[in-house]
């Protein structure tokens, strides 16, 4: 568990352009993934949540319906899915073939204190959301395997558990006010003001 | 007869609205809604675990463009609470209807504590709370609290009380 989670969410989010039906739709759950997506460099298809915590996956899935011929990938962390577990269910009844989740596992509530979380506890989210019905699961633990798996989070209904090492990074803080956020991301979907 | 009218005048005034997801916890006073929700090619319905889950759908829904409802019970609303800063926070709609329980000829003691407490309770949370007490009623008060959630960007929710829906009837 040593991979970099700066280094890991650099390489996922590399090249968003280059993503069947156009820039990839990244939703990234509240606390280090929003600031690892941020850090990887700020977009307006990227949509950080701040709080709404165990809703990320469900926004996933809501954008994944509405855009059936784009890409979204979730990016959050195992708290974060751990809060909202039910959504792997209720995601893989639906089986929206152009969504994945990409869980960033470091065992840990690290923005709390690094309390451990349920994962380093017993939890295998991986083997959760199989159990759940998602076809594809996959458990990486090497950064050697990220250049990889950003390739099939991309082409696949794919739910990835990434072993992340629980040190600590600077914090970067990308833009926090949703209302911006939520108008930036329809404009660059081109949607009208309703 | 004439539930299976109104509830029917419902769905059309969703679809009017231009509503493409039903996110739901089941219940028997949505069951119609839900059965045209799967019938309806152009609707996507989803069967959700926990009713936070559908406003987390519809943010997602409307980052994407579409519209969505919520279907769920009284008792389903305690679940939402902190989701719904997610909607507020980013000035996005999000439009729910909600069967009451334990207001009305209700036996099951348990769903007295939540449904005495919805209307308050998403009042505090910042969503506006509109009520049907009559058949005559509901589809135009369905229909005009969807324009004022989508047109006007906000949290509305739809309150169908016991009395119009029916208690529920336990037979021992």
């Amino acid at each position: 568990m040593t991979l970099d989670r700066r280094a890991v969410v650099a390489e996922l989010l590399r090249d968003t352009a280059e993503t069947p039906g156009g820039e990839l739709l990244v939703v990234t759950g509240l606390g280090s993934a929003t600031y690892d997506a941020g850090a990887a460099g700020d977009r307006p298809e990227n949509f950080y949540l701040w709080g709404a915590m165990g809703g990320a996956a469900m926004i996933g899935l809501g954008l994944a319906l509405a855009q059936p011929d784009r890409r979204i990938l979730v990016v959050t962390g195992d708290g974060e899915a751990l809060m909202g577990m039910g959504a792997l269910s209720t995601i893989a009844a639906k089986r929206p073939p152009n969504l994945s989740i990409a869980v960033l596992d470091n065992a840990q509530f690290g923005e709390t204190g690094h309390q451990s979380s349920h994962t380093g506890l017993g939890t295998d989210l991986a083997a959760v959301a199989a159990g759940c019905g998602w076809l594809a699961t996959t458990t990486v633990t090497a950064m050697a395997d990220i250049p990889a798996l950003r390739i099939r989070l991309r082409h696949e209904a794919l739910f990835a558990v990434i072993r992340i090492s629980p040190a600590e990074v600077p914090r970067f803080l990308p833009i926090r006010d949703g209302a911006r956020l939520t108008t930036r991301f329809r404009d660059a979907l081109g949607l009208p003001i309703d | 007869m004439t539930e299976t009218t109104w509830q029917d005048g419902v769905y059309a005034a969703l679809k009017a609205a231009g509503v493409r997801q039903i996110g739901y916890v089941p219940d028997a006073g949505h069951a119609r809604l839900i059965e045209r929700a799967h019938a309806d090619n152009d609707m996507a319905a989803v069967v959700l675990t926990t009713e936070e889950e559908g406003i987390a759908l519809s943010a997602g829904a409307y980052l994407g463009g579409q519209r969505t409802a919520l279907l769920m019970q009284s008792s389903g609303v305690g679940n939402c609470i902190n989701m719904l800063s997610l909607p507020i926070n980013c000035r996005m709609p999000f439009f729910t209807i909600v069967t009451m329980r334990g207001e009305w000829g209700e036996f099951n003691p348990w769903q007295v504590p939540m449904g005495s407490a919805t209307e308050t309770v998403l009042t505090a949370a910042g969503v506006h709370v509109r009520r049907a007490e009559r058949a005559d009623e509901v589809v135009d008060l369905v229909a005009a609290s969807a324009r004022f959630a989508f047109d006007s960007c906000i949290p509305v929710a739809v309150l169908l009380s016991q009395k119009l829906i029916g208690a529920k009837v336990w037979v021992k």
